[in-house]
């Protein structure tokens, strides 16, 4: 088997007296992809952020490759830059041209030469096909578009995994398509890939693995076709029930 | 036609009245016309025909009097209300270039999130609170009258003026502050989500996302403190410096004529209405990018 390159061991996350994540463990292994299903409030964008550090968590632990992201000499920022965060609502720099949106992660955060990522991120739009939009605004661009931008942002950063938290639940449905056949190119490519998403058709197809949210835990996690189709556990069944 | 409730046929009731077509066509501009001359007319019928009109006219919109105050004689007594403008000038463009930068010092503190600028931001908390809470003229009589108290060489041997200008600075950097903290706190948090979860440092994020596109939103608010910082100048009087509203009190009781109040109004005017012009020129625009937008 694959390297380990995120591993949540028993994390736990309140909100005021709000407890959101009760212990939730999950490891992701090098080119695996995981998908994370639940209902809506389950905990799901919580977990995400919790991974990159956007939220501090009170109990368990996070790895990155094998290192506790909890040790006070772990610094934030440097851990964010080996992970890719997609989100919901696209979150693209409206005051940014498309290439300066991606140009700059890797320019001010990696302090990269701008001229060599230039030439990259040319080549990552051109393979989503919107080379010719590099110098629109944002605003231009339908939202199967902008996501597909905010992908190829995170992509920019050559991360070492990918979050994506329900990078489809925003568009309109005739735009859903093209975002997931990028995210399935992405997979076939070998991208480590964390995936909270509610499109299950995606999930059966694309996903190694699928872990069930519930109550602030994962109560059911297995190979995808295993979970999706013969769950053992009633929470899961009624679940997919309810989302079929 | 059938009421789409209970089936009852309803008489279609399609047609604006006579009125409403009336206002809107070519009528409405005749009433707009109509309205202006009575309303502007009216107003002036007041001035011309009140019983003091005459003697008002002559004590505050003598044409004599007001040039004599314009350009001042102090052989006689007066100075140039004129000139005095020069002092509220030079008051204003110095405060107003401190207000933006002290401003932006006060609410970085105020947003700052290290755990080592914890007392930065509890005294510039305390600090907006404090001078957004005490009038400016009381901020001017402490410092003018309070710092020459002190003894203390260089600070407390400056001129009025230097004295106003600091209290004018001390007072609208707290309003200025809050102006830009508000337009920051205006952009979307997923802006900083997406920016920190890049790996970008808070001050990056800051500079990079966050301020770039406060800025817009902060402008309109901003002129309009610049504007209301240039009409305090003429608090700066209450110290004994010379500028134009002094000027203009200093004629007054030299030669009872108050020709040059009506002067300095209209010096602020020149002053403060292009500005005025130009920050309802760009709200406007700001609205109509926004609604296009939507
Ligand atoms: N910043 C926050 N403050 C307080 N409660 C929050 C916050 N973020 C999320 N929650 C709460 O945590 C729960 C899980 O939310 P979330 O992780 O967004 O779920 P999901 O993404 O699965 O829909 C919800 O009940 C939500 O109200
Ligand atoms: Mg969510």
């Amino acid at each position: 088997m694959s390297e380990v390159v995120l591993a949540l061991h028993e994390v736990q996350k309140r909100f005021k007296d709000h407890a959101v994540l009760n212990g939730v463990s999950l490891t992701l292994r090098r080119h695996e992809v995981v998908c994370l299903i639940g209902a809506s409030g389950s905990g799901k964008s919580t977990l995400l952020r919790c991974a990159n550090l956007l939220e501090r968590i009170d109990g368990g632990d996070v790895e990155l490759f094998g290192q506790s992201l909890l040790d006070p000499r772990v610094d934030p920022d440097r851990v964010r830059r080996h992970i890719g965060l997609v989100f919901q609502s696209f979150n693209l720099f409206p005051h940014l041209s498309v290439i300066d949106n991606i140009l700059l992660g890797p320019v001010h955060a990696l302090k990269r030469p701008r001229a060599e990522v230039r030439a990259e991120a040319l080549e990552l739009l051109e393979r989503i096909g919107l080379a010719a939009r590099a110098e629109d605004y944002p605003d231009r661009l339908s939202g199967g578009q902008q996501q597909r931008v905010a992908i190829v942002r995170s992509l920019a950063m050559r991360p070492s995994l990918l979050l994506l938290d329900e990078v489809t639940s925003a568009l309109d449905p005739t735009l859903v398509g093209e975002v997931l056949d990028l995210l399935t190119d992405l997979a076939r490519q070998g991208t480590t890939m964390l995936v909270a998403t509610h499109e299950m058709g995606f999930a059966r197809d694309v996903a190694h693995r699928v872990a069930f949210l519930e109550g602030g835990r994962v109560i059911e996690e297995g190979p995808a076709r295993d979970v999706l189709d013969h769950p053992r556990e009633g929470a899961t069944r009624a679940f997919l029930e309810r989302v079929r | 036609m059938t009421s789409a409730i209970d089936g009852e046929p309803v008489p279609p009731d399609l047609f604006a009245s006579r009125r409403q077509r009336l206002l809107a066509g070519r009528g409405g501009l005749v009433a707009s016309a109509v309205s202006g001359v009575v309303v502007i007319g009216g107003l002036a019928a007041v001035f011309w025909l009140a019983p003091g009109g005459a003697t008002m006219r002559y004590f505050f919109f003598n044409p004599h009097f007001m040039w004599q105050a314009f350009i001042g004689d102090p052989s006689k007594g007066f100075y140039s209300v004129g000139l005095g403008l020069l002092t509220n000038l030079w008051i204003f463009a110095l405060a107003e270039a401190l207000v933006l930068v002290v401003g932006l010092l006060l609410a970085s503190a105020r947003l700052s999130q290290s755990p080592v600028l914890f007392p930065f931001r509890l005294l510039a908390t305390a600090y907006t609170d404090v001078f957004r809470g005490i009038p400016i003229l009381l901020v001017i009589f402490i410092v003018g009258f309070g710092l020459p108290e002190l003894n203390l060489g260089y600070v407390s041997s400056q001129s009025p003026a230097v004295y106003g200008c600091a209290s004018l600075v001390i007072s609208y950097s707290a309003y200025v502050a809050e102006v830009y903290r508000a337009g920051v706190l205006s952009i979307p948090h997923g802006q900083l989500l997406a920016s920190r979860s890049l790996g970008l440092t808070h001050a990056t994020t800051m500079r990079r996302v966050i301020l770039p596109q406060a800025v817009r939103t902060v402008i309109p608010p901003l002129l309009n403190d610049l504007i209301s910082l240039q009409k305090d100048t003429a608090l700066v009087s209450v110290l004994g410096a010379i500028e134009t509203t002094r000027a203009a009190q200093i004629y007054g009781s030299t030669v009872f004529n108050f020709s040059g109040y009506t002067v300095a109004a209209i010096l602020f005017l020149i002053l403060t209405v292009p500005m005025t012009r130009f920050t309802d020129h760009l709200i406007a625009r700001d609205r109509a990018r926004r609604l296009a937008g939507a």
